[in-house]
């Protein structure tokens, strides 16, 4: 078991390599000069010398990356053009209310996506099954950033029981979660298909094998043969739900930005249109990082579930 | 990943066996939700081709005085946008858009992605881990982080949406062309074309992707819905089609402003991306369910 962990870490390392290379690579991509890229408009002959010779701009681009990567690695993120700020400290604050949301609205479409499958599995073409499918294929199709406006014509604009923007200014504990309504919903929907699809498609296979008949067959109860399928089916469901968690956290740029929600999609949203080159690079680098390591939390979670999966 | 199911292996329908493709097409001719589905793609795909015919105004000419019409006006069936543009209009050219900047991509990692994922399937060894590792490093951002990733580090523009959309899907094809290839290649008639002194393209092209292209062509149109979203997304945030083009994304964004005045038309163009999205996913699952594919 441990022997597996240890493996699976040392593959994390290649992958974060890769990913903090397209990270650095995006610098370049931006059309203009790296240079213009990351300081202000409005920066000093000096400042652009500094910064060069800072940034070993004037050297190879290998030798640029690992002065990059050395820096990174020790949490220097370099700071924001817009704010001045050490990207590291804007980076955290946003990944602390992305984290809120992100937690909330898979608590939301972890609970009614498996309560959901399980029910279409169960009850397998009946009104109720074809009710979960409906569901679960409207939950992958709809655009979640158009959901989110939807909720805010219904709960903002028509009935004026939520507030449709930001986070909390004041008015406490209460006040935050009223503002984390509307954007948990509207995040929670995709994850909410995709779970109910996988859960139900899982306790089916489980279902159609041969040792559930011989449980059906020996007489055991409805609710123990229900609870030898979802233990059956864990392993397949947990994989996923691990996944979406690391969709939730990365994919809310767009929620995020229908709410402005102050979370690190509104951030990176922020950098994009500032064209603030190490905002944008931080933010990605550390959801990038976050969500690698949440895979291996997920493969190292399931292998301690069924050990069976561990063999290659 | 995905399991290919082989014409000897399929049932024979109604006593007398059937082909392949004539079982695939019996199956969905008797599938109602997908016939649903696929006659409302062929609607949405030709209204979209034919914008510019039956459009019954011109996208971009707006004016003052018709603001925010709602839905049902007489001379503006779906009403009118923040501009006084005609919604209906606008809808049908903006269908244009965001049906070439959600398809594009996917046709793109089609191609690119089935190439390598073959190519790295067959050759097996040092080929198939340069590959593959490199495409892992595109799994170490979920697809929407990437997409505005790369999209905001190139700038807004189609071009750049398509570029970094391509991007996103080419991955995901490789991992599903390669993991059918490894799955087709160690199949016996392989080794007995092999043995017969079969050349390796026409391995290639008889036994490999004649087998493996039907699964990989499904898959990518799993991904046509994902794709149309998050195509719609980057206009939505700004990223992708740029002012004055009508793209459902872009027409969201720009009428999110009205939604005290008029609750019903900035809702539009969101409604027309979910349909066309839903309408895909359930073709693709028809597809899938028809074709014994298991993905």
């Amino acid at each position: 078991m441990w022997g597996y962990v240890g493996r699976r870490l040392l593959l994390a390392i290649p992958t974060l390599l890769g990913a903090s290379i397209i990270v650095f690579a995006m610098v370049h991509l931006a059309p203009g000069d790296p240079i213009s890229a990351i300081l202000p408009v409005d920066a000093s002959k000096e400042q652009i010398e500094d910064t060069k010779r800072a940034y070993g701009f004037d050297k190879p681009l290998p030798v640029q990356y690992l002065k990059w990567l050395g820096r990174v690695v020790q949490g220097d993120l370099g700071k924001s053009i817009a704010t001045r700020r050490a990207v590291i400290l804007d980076v955290r604050d946003s990944l602390a209310n992305s984290l809120v949301l992100a937690v909330s609205s898979s608590l939301l479409a972890f609970g009614a996506g498996i309560a959901l499958g399980l029910l279409a599995a169960f009850h397998q073409s009946r009104a109720l099954d074809k009710l979960a499918s409906a569901i679960a294929v409207i939950g992958v199709s709809v655009p979640h950033y158009w959901a989110g406006i939807i909720l805010i014509i219904i709960f903002s604009v028509q009935l004026n029981w939520l507030p449709a923007m930001g986070a909390s200014s004041d008015g406490g504990l209460v006040g935050y979660l009223r503002h984390m309504a509307l954007p948990t919903i509207a995040l929670a929907l995709i994850p909410l298909g995709v779970i109910a699809r996988v859960t139900r498609s899982a306790a089916l296979d489980i279902l159609n094998q041969e040792f559930v008949l011989a449980l059906r067959a020996k007489g055991l109860a409805r609710a123990r043969v229900f609870k030898h399928v979802v233990k059956n089916a864990a392993p397949q469901i947990i994989t996923v739900l691990g996944l979406q968690f690391g969709f939730q956290l990365g994919g809310s740029v767009l929620v995020e930005a229908v709410f402005s929600w102050p979370g690190t999609g509104y951030l990176l949203n922020l950098a994009i249109f500032q064209r603030d080159m190490p905002v944008l690079q931080g933010v990605i680098l550390v959801l990038a990082t976050f969500f690698v390591l949440l895979n291996l939390l997920v493969d190292v979670l399931q292998t301690y579930i069924d050990p069976r999966i561990a063999r290659h | 990943m995905s399991v290919i199911a082989l014409p000897q292996e399929l049932s024979t329908v109604a006593g007398a066996p059937m082909s392949y493709w004539r079982t695939v097409a019996w199956r969905l001719s008797r599938d109602r939700a997908t016939l649903v589905a696929g006659a409302l793609l062929l609607v949405i795909a030709l209204s979209a081709m034919l914008a510019p015919w039956i459009a019954p105004y011109d996208p971009s000419a707006g004016s003052i005085r018709l603001r925010l019409a709602p839905v049902g006006t007489p001379s503006h069936v779906l009403g009118t946008d923040e501009q006084g543009r005609d919604m209906l209009s606008r809808l049908l050219w903006g269908g244009r858009m965001t049906l070439v900047a959600g398809l594009t991509p996917v046709v793109v990692a089609f191609l690119v992605g089935t190439v390598l994922g073959v190519m790295a399937g067959y050759a097996g060894g040092l080929v198939n881990t340069l590959v593959m590792r490199t495409m892992d490093i595109f799994y170490a951002f979920p697809a929407v982080l990437l997409a505005i990733a790369i999209s905001g580090a190139l700038g807004p523009g189609l071009p750049n949406t398509l570029i970094s959309l391509s991007i996103v899907f080419i991955p995901r094809v490789v991992r599903v062309a390669e993991s059918a290839t490894v799955q087709v290649k160690g199949l016996e008639y392989v080794a007995a074309a092999k043995a017969s002194g079969a050349s390796v393209w026409q391995i290639l092209r008889h036994h490999l992707l004649a087998n493996i292209l039907g699964p990989v062509l499904v898959f990518a149109s799993t991904q046509v819905s994902l794709s149309i979203i998050l195509a719609a997304g980057l206009s939505f945030l700004g990223l992708g089609v740029t002012p004055p083009s009508a793209e459902w994304g872009l027409m969201l964004n720009t009428l999110r402003q009205s939604i005290y005045v008029n609750a019903v038309v900035p809702a539009l163009p969101g409604l027309a991306i979910f349909v066309t999205s839903m309408a895909f996913n359930l073709v693709s699952d028809g597809l899938r369910d028809a074709m014994e594919i298991r993905a």
